[in-house]
């Protein structure tokens, strides 16, 4: 009581008030162009009857740095992917959020159209919003959302670098260590920043490198002054190794950042998604409750819309309940799983420590592995990733590695090492899509472990 | 399609991104299918832009351009990209192809074809669930394929390149 803590982002803040009621928070992903219907959204995200943290995704080119097309596209009433927040700038962002952050009578402004009769305590976190961006150099996003007052967003010097962008690994690195500093200090030390170490390219990346980087990059967000973090890992193809690869991400984080505040995110299904309504929602409540089961903090959902276009509002608050619902009628389960049944905790630390060996600073380990192939993302096209690992999905449906290049894991033997030909790759790709649009339910709540079906 | 098997040959295709699309599922796929093909491929990636692109088509003087977007920008960024392409005497008769997811809105809400195809591209596949049109087209270029009327239908070419949904980045 009497030690001082350091204050947390009222977006950590959100996440450990909701963990601490035994609720998992749910948060969407949602992007207008426009400030009033962005604004809108977020009212909606706020209103829905679940415990919810908002969301603004900025724009393609607010991601790529072309705020003059972001601007353009707003003088010509273009539709855009997401809310451009450089070109909207800070004062536009601060009219957007007005009123509608914190609890009900945290600096509610005379015309604030939405009176709340909750009783928020002072301890009451209320709502809070993290800006969305995948943007290889964040600086000019980080700044704007600073000078907004915000202090949440996400991302990573790898994770929004290889996957999405052409920026050489090593100006990423130097770009995102300026951007930490930047948050850290202006935010006065209170900043959260979330990985997207665990999602890469969404599919058939094997778990252990998805939570090696949700890890490193933890690491390389403390080395540059966040005190608050997230880490994050994407729903894959089988249930029981997805409650295993977050078990390993737990028990790593822990070790690795100890005195952090930190929480796991999940992301619902990142790969090609259902197209039928039921398979969506299906597939959408096993990612709620996985998260629920393994006592994961935060899920981030996708839609039913998502196989045809980007989601609407009322799609996304749809998504939300659904989630939580599922969430709320799953138990955590306590029985920790097996961890050697797929072997992802001791990948990943067998990968997180070779990284760790090649420098002292993270930064310079991140870009000497990939450099080497020590890390080497599946299928990735980007110029300094190796790209000579492949995954793909075993008889049980669990995500294997085909061939690693020169990564330190374990790799199938036999005829499954031979490249995939383009209608494999789709097949791949779309397992499970076309799972759930079958009405199938990949794995069970208390999935077989493998030595009893063998 | 007996003739076509004969005259194929095999071709220099480059696969791209437009600027501002980060997915790169559509471009591994096409690269794969092309290269099965028998054809020759360069990947320039996600996020090309558009300079980048026309030095390299300037550069390889490739038979064909596959252009592929997911993200929703594809037609206000393809549609751009072709017209400075178009400019340069050398690449006016370059075939060039786009698909993929071409706006924000769903297929239903319309089609980007006409205006892509007036803005300088050969051919148009929105949105669908095959590559039958895809590969008639490529197993065809380039002599036949400066023939090939574009048809402009929504809905009724198969897209090559659209098998990950719209919000993969964040």
């Amino acid at each position: 009581m009497s030690t001082p803590r350091p204050p947390l982002s009222p977006f950590a803040a959100a996440v450990g008030a909701a963990h601490r009621d035994g609720e998992l928070v749910v948060q969407p992903r949602m992007g207008f162009p426009d400030t009033g219907r962005m604004r809108e959204g977020l009212l909606a995200v706020r209103a829905a009857r679940a415990r919810t943290v908002g969301t603004v995704t900025v724009d393609s080119y607010t991601r790529v740095g072309d705020h003059a097309s972001a601007r353009a596209a707003l003088d010509a009433g273009t539709d855009l992917n997401g809310y451009p927040i450089v070109a909207h700038g800070p004062a536009a962002v601060r009219r957007m959020l007005d009123g509608l952050l914190g609890g009900a009578s945290d600096d509610g402004k005379p015309g604030n159209d939405e009176p709340c009769d909750g009783e928020p305590g002072d301890n009451e976190p209320g709502f809070a919003v993290q800006i969305r961006h995948g943007s290889a150099d964040p600086l000019p996003i980080v700044e704007t959302l600073l000078a907004a007052g915000l202090d949440a967003t996400e991302g990573g010097p790898v994770s929004y670098c290889l996957p999405y962008s052409r920026t050489p690994l090593a100006d990423a690195v130097s770009a995102w260590a300026r951007a930490c500093e930047l948050l850290a200090e202006r935010s006065g030390g209170t900043a959260h920043l979330e990985s997207f170490g665990g999602c890469l390219l969404g599919q058939l990346c094997p778990p252990s490198l998805l939570v090696a980087m949700s890890v490193l990059e933890g690491l390389f967000f403390r080395r540059y002054g966040l005190r608050s973090v997230s880490l994050s890992y994407a729903q894959q193809t089988s249930p029981a190794q997805d409650a295993e690869a977050l078990a390993a991400l737990r028990l790593l984080a822990a070790e690795y950042l100890p005195g952090l505040d930190r929480h796991l995110v999940l992301y619902s299904y990142m790969g090609v998604f259902p197209r039928s309504r039921h398979g969506a929602l299906a597939l959408l409540r096993a990612g709620a409750e996985l998260a629920a089961r393994t006592g994961v903090e935060r899920l981030i959902v996708k839609t039913p819309a998502e196989a045809h276009r980007i989601p609407a509002v009322q799609d996304s608050v749809l998504a939300l309940e659904v989630a939580a619902a599922a969430a709320r009628s799953t138990p955590p389960s306590y029985g920790a799983p097996d961890d050697r049944e797929f072997g992802v905790l001791a990948e990943a630390r067998a990968l997180v420590e070779a990284v760790l060996e090649l420098a002292p600073d993270i930064g310079t380990a991140l870009i000497r592995a990939f450099r080497t192939g020590l890390l080497d993302v599946p299928y990735c096209l980007h110029a300094d990733n190796a790209n000579r690992s492949r995954g793909f999905i075993d008889g049980l449906g669990s995500l294997q590695w085909r061939t690693a290049g020169a990564m330190p894991v374990r790799t199938a033997a036999g005829p499954e090492a031979r490249a995939p030909r383009a209608e494999e790759l789709i097949d791949m790709l779309s397992y499970v899509q076309r799972a759930y649009d079958q009405g199938a339910r990949l794995g069970t709540p208390a999935p077989t472990p493998l030595k009893e079906r063998s | 399609m007996n003739s076509t098997l004969v005259e194929r040959r095999r071709r220099h295709v480059v696969v791209s991104g437009v600027s501002s699309d980060a997915h790169t599922w559509n471009l591994v796929f096409l690269q794969l299918l092309l290269e099965e093909m028998g054809h020759q491929v360069t990947n320039l990636g996600s996020c090309v832009p558009d300079r980048l692109l026309i030095d390299e088509c300037r550069r390889l003087r490739p038979d064909l351009l596959v252009i592929s977007s997911v993200n929703g920008h594809g037609a206000l960024d393809g549609g751009r990209m072709i017209a400075l392409l178009r400019e340069l005497p050398e690449l006016r008769a370059l075939p060039a192809v786009i698909g993929g997811k071409l706006g924000v809105a769903g297929a239903e809400a319309g089609s980007f074809g006409p205006a892509l195809l007036a803005a300088g591209f050969d051919a148009v596949f929105e949105e669908a669930d095959g590559t039958e049109a895809f590969r008639r087209l490529v197993g065809e270029a380039p002599p036949a394929l400066e023939a090939v009327s574009p048809e402009p239908a929504p809905g009724t070419e198969a897209a090559p390149p659209a098998p990950v949904s719209p919000a993969g980045v964040s």
